[in-house]
């Protein structure tokens, strides 16, 4: 049975300007021990579409659909029922260490206070298995940092410290939101490194989302590209990376800057801005920014199945 | 291209801290920018590039005087800016201007995008035409790629990309010989991203312009400069040509972060190389001796410790700050 | 989210540049819209204008003179017969009229005493706030202290020295007043200070004084209009306070707090003299909180930079 199941699921926000259609019936899936990226830019739902799974979607906001974790609906849960699951088995990690530590209490409480409630373990056992943690992330001299403020942190070191409390509790999912966005680029590179091994050891999936293509080329195996609110390429990260179907993919990996390749005059730019999603077109929502748009593509484009698993949303080389 | 208009010598910027009880107040210095040097021609792009904490954003501001500076001296076409007094420097603001980070955050959200083009345009010349002030409002609009009859809106109206259109248009109208560019696309969707760098490139080449870019992320240095300049812990560390830096950069610290930067491809990414660097970057209080990246460097030696390796010129025309420049080999794809 | 102004910047480009200005849509007009929406705040204001139009027109209208005395029916209960549709005091004056006149002065002790603790707080600190350094530090002080001094202490002084004009009390609550604005203002100034779009404005060589005119000023704005709303009411209030010790408006001119004063002495005997004008106090003053709460929903900070 997979890990997690979501099916159909739609995510709005009831805004004073209309209503925002945020997730349009998205579907993916992840196994135990996989790791999938979702990927999109500003407008493309990937952060509520998992803030509507994990129950923190803001109070204007509405969902409907299914999100199956090991064959339960999150969504039917009660905050009670999501609590004993939050943590344990699925944990989240933000982008902005600062804002996720409590500045008020020191770490080690703040550890702590995860375990124990959600593995039983008395303080000193508590402790102990904080500690460890700490040191798996290499933090130096753990037992003394732990007593420690956050504010006594670099940011880089708070979201190890994140790192280090999402995993305290060996959850079988981890979700990171964006969580090297704010580092500097050698921290990022820690951080990927360490989150990939610790999900060797302990077989934890992870759902990155990001909008950096370079770290999910590093840790991921699965892609999944969203616009707009919709799911509009899926495939294995060779898939997506070297054979990219759908327009948006393609543009967006070739505008990403990288080291590795000669100097080209003009940077490859998709054109236009990103979707306004309380003004989004009719058909296919990227029609407006697509260099092979045509005719079909004001209809609802259909989502075609390539070679293993590979999918995606587009008319492109249909036979009619 | 071999004019000289800016020079930036050995400059410095302190900030006092004050922490501590009554009983027991304690001052900390904190060097921001300790000891920078370098050069720019007209029509040359240099870029900075630095982690969180290397000074480069009060660099930026030192260099336009934004901030005064504790130490050194910055050069503009042979003036030295903190020298001038304030109705000159005033003056001077024509010449040199900025693009920010945050491109919603440097536009005032009660200001339409007439009155915020407009606005350097009445500073300097306050007798003139509205009529000449709207054509030259709407020519700055189209050359920064927004359609002219957006002008009577409100910033929240545009999107991140067009705010930052709108910042340059800003910067450009009074047709500026220096352009400081302070993280300018770090905000923006990586598909905007590459519009704007684009649009810089384009606008340097039509007018002429001098640009400093300032960046975190080298690849996107890597597109618009013709010399780099990486900094750490408020000090230069090295300064070369891009095509050299990129490929076999003189200072450790330069090839930890090449080495450092995702490649978007999955093969080349699982075989990626360790950069080398251990351990977390000091805090900038700390007064370390010797060369700021020793304690991190897989290369130091007992010297690294004790002296502070100077900026100089190495045999090609590039700068490093390193005692051992001459033995090591960083070229990028070499292992080890 | 608002709507934006998307437009790809390919080829329609061309073909757009020939098209007519687009109007822009300010925060301001945000903000109008939001607190059109807010009903308690759109029905205040309806009754508050109505309050006002009564106050000012209603005098002219009704035919009892304020001053006049009916003999006739001295302390009489509101009917329909006599005339004297809310009642009559001790000497007979029209209750209704008497409190419509009382209206004007309450009221306008209001606005002005607002107007000039606006002007002088706004600009006092928007300067403390902007300069900062010891011009700061000294304008506060003085603050500080005036804060200190007690108020009514200081306006039975000058009571004494200059006497019992209406002008006078204008002045002395305006004078206090304007300490609060000046604090609040100074701190918002404060924070605006680090604002980019500010720095870019210094960037561009814009003078100081054009800075806090244009960049400053108008994004404090709401601010300063919400706590103008929160005020109206507490001045009104001080007014009747004073007038119901007796400091207040003199005779024959009255206030609303004046009125109330008069008819708490004859309270159980004539309580539709207390009950008309307190009512009509009352009422003004949750009008003017209503606005005030929905206009701070409205230019929600949130929305600022």
């Amino acid at each position: 049975m997979a890990l997690l199941e979501v099916k159909d699921l739609d995510v709005g926000f009831d805004t004073p300007d209309g209503e925002v259609k945020a997730v349009n019936k998205l579907n993916f899936s992840i196994e135990p021990g996989d790791a999938l990226a979702i990927v999109g830019e500003s407008g493309s739902g990937k952060t509520q579409a998992v803030m509507s799974m994990m129950g923190l979607l803001a109070d204007n906001g509405h969902v409907s659909g299914q999100a199956l974790f090991k064959g339960e609906d999150l969504l039917k849960m009660s905050t009670a029922e999501l609590n004993k699951h939050r943590g344990r088995e699925i944990a989240m990690i933000f982008q902005d260490p600062m804002t996720s530590l409590n500045p008020y209490l020191r770490i080690e409480k703040q550890m702590i206070e995860v375990v124990r409630h959600h593995q039983g373990l008395n303080k000193a056992e508590a402790r102990e298995h904080a500690v460890e943690m700490l040191r798996a992330v290499r933090i130096p001299d753990p037992e003394r940092r732990m007593r420690q403020y956050p504010h006594e942190f670099s940011g880089g070191m708070q979201q190890r410290v994140m790192v280090a409390m999402g995993l305290l509790c060996e959850p079988d999912l981890l979700i990171a939101d964006e969580p090297t966005t704010a580092l500097d680029v050698t921290v990022q590179a820690q951080i990927t490194h360490l989150m990939n091994a610790l999900r060797q050891k302990s077989n934890t999936a992870i759902i990155l989302i990001t909008h950096d293509l370079g770290v999910v080329a590093g840790l991921c195996d699965r892609v999944l590209v969203m616009y707009a609110g919709e799911a509009v390429e899926c495939g294995s990260v060779e898939q997506i990376y070297y054979e990219p179907k759908h327009p948006y993919t393609q543009g967006l990996l070739k505008s990403v800057p990288r080291l590795d390749q000669p100097l080209v005059r003009e940077m490859h730019a998709i054109p236009g801005n990103p979707p306004n999603l309380l003004a989004l077109p009719e058909g296919c929502k990227f029609r407006d920014r697509c260099p092979h748009a045509f005719a079909a593509c004001k209809e609802e484009p259909p989502m075609q199945q390539g070679e293993d698993g590979h999918i995606f949303r587009c008319f492109l080389g249909l036979s009619t | 291209m071999n004019d000289r208009v800016l020079r930036v010598q050995d400059l410095g910027v302190d900030f006092i801290l004050r922490e501590g009880g009554l009983f027991r107040p304690k001052t900390h210095v904190l060097k921001a920018v300790n000891g920078v040097s370098f050069d720019l021609n007209a029509g040359e792009t240099l870029g900075i590039v630095g982690e969180s904490g290397c000074g480069k954003s009060t660099l930026a501001r030192a260099l336009l005087a934004l901030i005064k500076p504790s130490r050194g001296r910055v050069l503009w076409l042979g003036e030295d800016l903190n020298k001038l007094d304030e109705e000159a420097l005033r003056k001077k603001r024509q010449d040199l201007q900025i693009v920010f980070q945050d491109p919603l955050g440097a536009l005032n959200p009660r200001m339409t995008v007439r009155d915020i083009i407009a606005e350097p345009l009445w500073t300097f010349f306050p007798k003139i035409a509205r009529v000449q002030v709207d054509e030259r409002v709407r020519g700055m609009m189209k050359l920064v790629g927004l359609l002219p009859n957006q002008i009577n809106r409100y910033p929240h109206e545009f999107s991140g990309g067009q705010c930052q259109r709108i910042g340059i248009a800003r910067a450009l109208v009074l047709n500026p010989k220096l352009v400081v560019c302070d993280e300018p696309v770090s905000a923006l969707d990586v598909s905007i991203q590459a519009q704007i760098i684009n649009l810089l490139k384009d606008l340097q080449r039509k007018l002429n312009l001098s640009l400093v870019f300032i960046a975190h992320d080298l690849s996107v240095v890597k597109h618009i400069s013709d010399r780099v300049m990486v900094m750490y812990l408020g000090r230069s560390m090295e300064i070369s040509s891009r095509d050299n830096m990129y490929t076999k950069p003189l200072h450790p610290y330069t090839s930890a972060l090449i080495k450092a930067v995702p490649i978007p491809d999955p093969k080349l990414a699982r075989s990626a190389v360790d950069t080398g660097l251990t351990g977390d970057m000091p805090s900038p209080l700390d007064t370390l001796s010797g060369c700021a990246f020793h304690d991190r460097c897989p290369f130091s030696v007992k010297r690294c410790q004790l002296e502070v390796p100077a900026l100089r010129r190495m045999e090609n025309g590039d700068w490093v700050a390193c005692h051992r420049a001459e033995e090591l080999d960083l070229t990028i794809g070499k292992s080890g | 989210m608002t709507k934006r102004a998307d437009q790809p910047v390919i080829d329609p480009f061309e073909a757009a540049l020939s098209v007519r200005d687009v109007k822009g849509r300010s925060p301001w007009e945000d903000a109008w819209n939001r607190l059109l929406k807010n009903r308690a705040a759109v029905y205040s204001a309806y009754i508050m204008a109505f309050i006002f139009m009564l106050v000012v027109l209603g005098p002219m209208l009704i035919s009892w003179e304020p001053d006049f005395t009916d003999w006739d029916h001295t302390y009489s209960p509101p009917s329909l017969q006599s005339g004297h549709w809310f009642g009559t005091d001790a000497v007979g004056r029209d209750i209704l009229v008497r409190t419509l006149e009382g209206g004007r002065i309450s009221l306008m002790v209001g606005l002005v005493a607002t107007i000039v603790s606006l002007l002088i707080g706004v600009s006092y600190g928007a300067i403390a706030g902007y300069f900062g350094g010891a011009a700061d530090r000294i304008m506060m002080r003085v603050v500080d202290i005036i804060y200190a001094l007690p108020f009514m202490f200081f306006l039975i002084l000058l009571m004494v020295v200059f006497g019992r004009h209406i002008l006078l009390i204008f002045i002395a609550i305006g004078a206090v007043n304007w300490l609060d604005m000046a604090r609040i203002v100074r701190g918002q100034t404060l924070s605006l200070k680090n604002a980019e779009f500010i720095e870019a404005a210094k960037a561009c060589g814009v003078s100081d004084w054009a800075i806090i005119r244009r960049h400053i000023i108008p994004n404090l704005m709401g601010v300063v209009i919400v706590y103008v709303t929160l005020t109206i009411p507490q001045v009104i209030l001080i007014e009747s306070f004073l007038s119901f010790l007796g400091l207040g408006v003199q005779e024959p001119m009255s206030s609303w707090g004046a009125l109330v004063s008069d008819g708490a002495q004859d309270m159980e005997s004539a309580p539709w003299m207390l009950i008309v004008p307190a009512l009509f106090l009352t009422v003004t003053l949750y009008c003017f909180n209503y606005i005030g709460d929905g206009l701070r929903d409205a230019l929600d900070p949130k929305d600022r930079p």
